[in-house]
């Protein structure tokens, strides 16, 4: 009895010792205990119904309607506001800005991240030293989005500090978030700016569990730092960098705040997003319909490049 | 006498190669220190313009040249902030809604945790994949129903409405920091409680939470940092300045007729101290809980 009880709670055990007596009728006490697992996740489920399930569903539903929200009796339209949306020139910008946001974004947090966790992982210098230097390559994720936006737009006003110190190496400064041409590339740098912090703990973390044996072993073999980079440290820390890339991918594709609140999307729909786009269609111009087909078009964007994160996780485990 | 010579040759060997040797390493260690310094200027400069730009007189924002420390050095622009009511009533309602969110979330992902890391059940997969794909939901898909869900449920501009939005972010990622957290724990502790006669809630509460404390400090910090800086939700789902938080309270500063910047980084900087604080706190346990949940490596 004692066995049995404890066996109950080891998966493993439970399943094949219990296997050739499961035709026998079971005690109502074993199948109230088959139940215990699913109590204990239901506050999860009935949460994640209603907070995502129902609220998808609701979004799949408004795409399909029109005048929703603001209207009490709503008509069926079929696809038309998804064509509305795709045939929208602005619309077709926004995604092309994503995609050069996200890119960029993506790669240089990866470049950043990975140089700031070499350098903080190198033998060369003290623990605390790398301790001190750890804080302050932390401190731009510390801050909310609409803190950096604010501080960035200070620091890149046309008078701002930033043209300054550009001045004084013989740069012409730039109205840089409010000139067509650069305002793209410079809330790029400042999603740079706060974002390269999580790759860099993450990769950090990555190179601190590289067994030291490997690196011994390849240094007797003659193999320089660069050699011992690419063919020690690189395999080890790849699925962390795929993994990573895929997350960042997806979170900066969701960046609203940032540019919200530095251009919100212009200037001349030069930095419009997704994002700013659907928020617009919903609450500037009040059109839920329309930014309900923006939004299930950006969900099902981004369910695709979540499903390379699942089965990326799922080859890891 | 062989022995001698041999230890001589060989000491005499090391000191030819050390002299090279240390000197390549010194240039190396004065190279990393360089570069450390011009990345902890890239990462830092910004912040303490932020710090500096707060203790400015307005007019003195964009005086050439930039100074760190200015003749009208003064705390102003703290004062004007810490005396105004509805100002204050941004910092009350990111407290009130980031602490309940925190609460409420360890609370379900804890029970969440337990049932995933030590009992085996038909869905349990496929669970999982959602609780990881719930993670990648765009806000801005969620926000347009969420809005029509909380103005029917009534839900519109109050605590509760934010809470339980905020929680869309903040329990995938508890409840998969969670679960990393109880499989590190022996299956055995929470069996010895039950042959002493304990029954499975006990031996979660007592035995299981105690010793977990720091994945639930980990955990628990970065769910208020989640909250206290979420921004979308805010904005949609609450109307009146009385419910507005501290990000809402910074943009809206700033859309006011005249850019009061020192008081906007007096703001942010008060804004930003609770996370701050709670970061340099439980930097070990949060950066330790962080990388074995997040990316599980």
């Amino acid at each position: 009895m004692n066995l049995s009880s404890t066996n109950v709670h080891r998966p493993g055990t439970i399943r094949s010792s219990a296997g050739p007596r499961s035709t026998r009728p079971k005690a109502p006490a074993v199948r109230a205990r088959k139940l215990v697992p699913f109590a204990f996740v239901s506050p999860t489920l009935a949460l994640i119904t209603l907070l995502t399930v129902v609220p998808i569903l609701m979004v799949a539903g408004y795409s399909f309607m029109d005048n929703v929200i603001v209207e009490p009796n709503p008509v069926f339209v079929g696809f038309a506001n998804y064509v509305k949306v795709l045939s929208d020139p602005t619309f077709l910008t926004a995604l092309g800005n994503t995609f050069v946001f996200i890119t960029l974004s993506t790669v240089v947090h990866l470049v950043l991240g990975l140089a700031f966790a070499l350098l903080l992982n190198t033998p060369l210098l003290g623990n605390v030293t790398k301790a001190i230097f750890r804080v302050i390559y932390i401190l731009p994720w510390l801050f909310t989005i609409a803190v950096i936006a604010i501080v960035w737009r200070l620091m890149l006003d046309p008078s701002g500090v930033v043209n300054y110190l550009l001045g004084t190496f013989g740069i012409q400064g730039a109205d840089w978030l409010s000139t067509p041409e650069t305002a793209l590339g410079s809330v790029t740098f400042i999603n740079i700016w706060s974002g390269y912090p999580f790759f860099m703990i993450s990769l950090l973390a990555a190179l601190q569990g590289v067994p030291t044996v490997l690196h011994e072993a390849a240094r007797v073999d003659g193999a320089g730092w660069w050699q011992r980079f690419l063919y020690v440290t690189l395999p080890h820390i790849r699925p962390v960098i795929i993994s990573m890339a895929v997350l960042d991918l997806i979170w900066t594709s969701q960046q609203f705040a940032l540019i919200w609140m530095t251009t919100g999307g212009g200037p001349l729909n030069a930095t419009e997003v997704v994002s700013t786009y659907t928020y617009k269609q919903a609450f500037s111009n009040f059109d839920f319909s329309t930014a309900s087909a923006a939004a299930v078009i950006v969900l099902l964007l981004t369910m695709a490049l979540a499903f390379f994160y699942v089965r990326q996780q799922k080859v890891r485990d | 006498m062989s022995n001698v010579t041999l230890r001589g040759r060989r000491e005499a060997s090391i000191d030819v190669s050390r002299q090279p040797r240390t000197a390549k390493k010194t240039l190396l260690k004065a190279g990393a220190i360089a570069a450390l310094v011009i990345g902890a200027l890239y990462a830092g400069l910004p912040v303490l313009w932020m710090l500096s730009t707060s203790f400015k007189q307005n007019g003195e924002v964009f005086a050439l040249p930039p100074k760190l420390i200015t003749s009208g050095f003064s705390l102003d622009a703290y004062t004007a902030i810490l005396t105004d009511p509805s100002r204050l009533r941004f910092f009350l309602n990111s407290y009130i809604v980031a602490i309940a969110v925190t609460v409420l979330t360890l609370l379900v992902a804890i029970l969440a945790a337990y049932g995933f890391s030590r009992y085996e059940f038909p869905g349990k997969r496929l669970i999982n994949i959602v609780i990881v794909s719930v993670q990648a939901v765009p806000p801005i898909t969620l926000v347009i129903p969420y809005f029509g869900l909380m103005v029917a449920l009534g839900l519109y501009n109050t605590y509760p409405g934010l809470i339980l939005t905020h929680m869309v972010f903040t329990l995938p990622y508890a409840i998969i920091m969670m679960t990393a957290y109880f499989n590190t724990l022996p299956r055995e502790l929470d069996e010895a409680a039950k042959v002493d006669g304990a029954n499975v809630w006990t031996a979660l509460w007592r035995v299981l939470v105690p010793i977990s404390v720091p994945g639930i400090v980990a955990v628990g910090v970065y769910t208020f940092m989640i909250s206290w800086n979420e921004f979308l939700f805010a904005l949609t789902l609450t109307r009146t300045d009385s419910m507005r938080t501290v990000p809402i309270g910074i943009q809206l500063l700033m859309g006011q007729h005249s850019f009061e910047w020192n008081q906007m980084m007096a703001m942010s900087i008060l804004g930003s101290i609770p996370v701050l604080l709670l970061f340099l706190l439980f930097q070990r346990s949060f950066i330790g809980g962080l990388t074995s949940g997040a990316v599980k490596d």
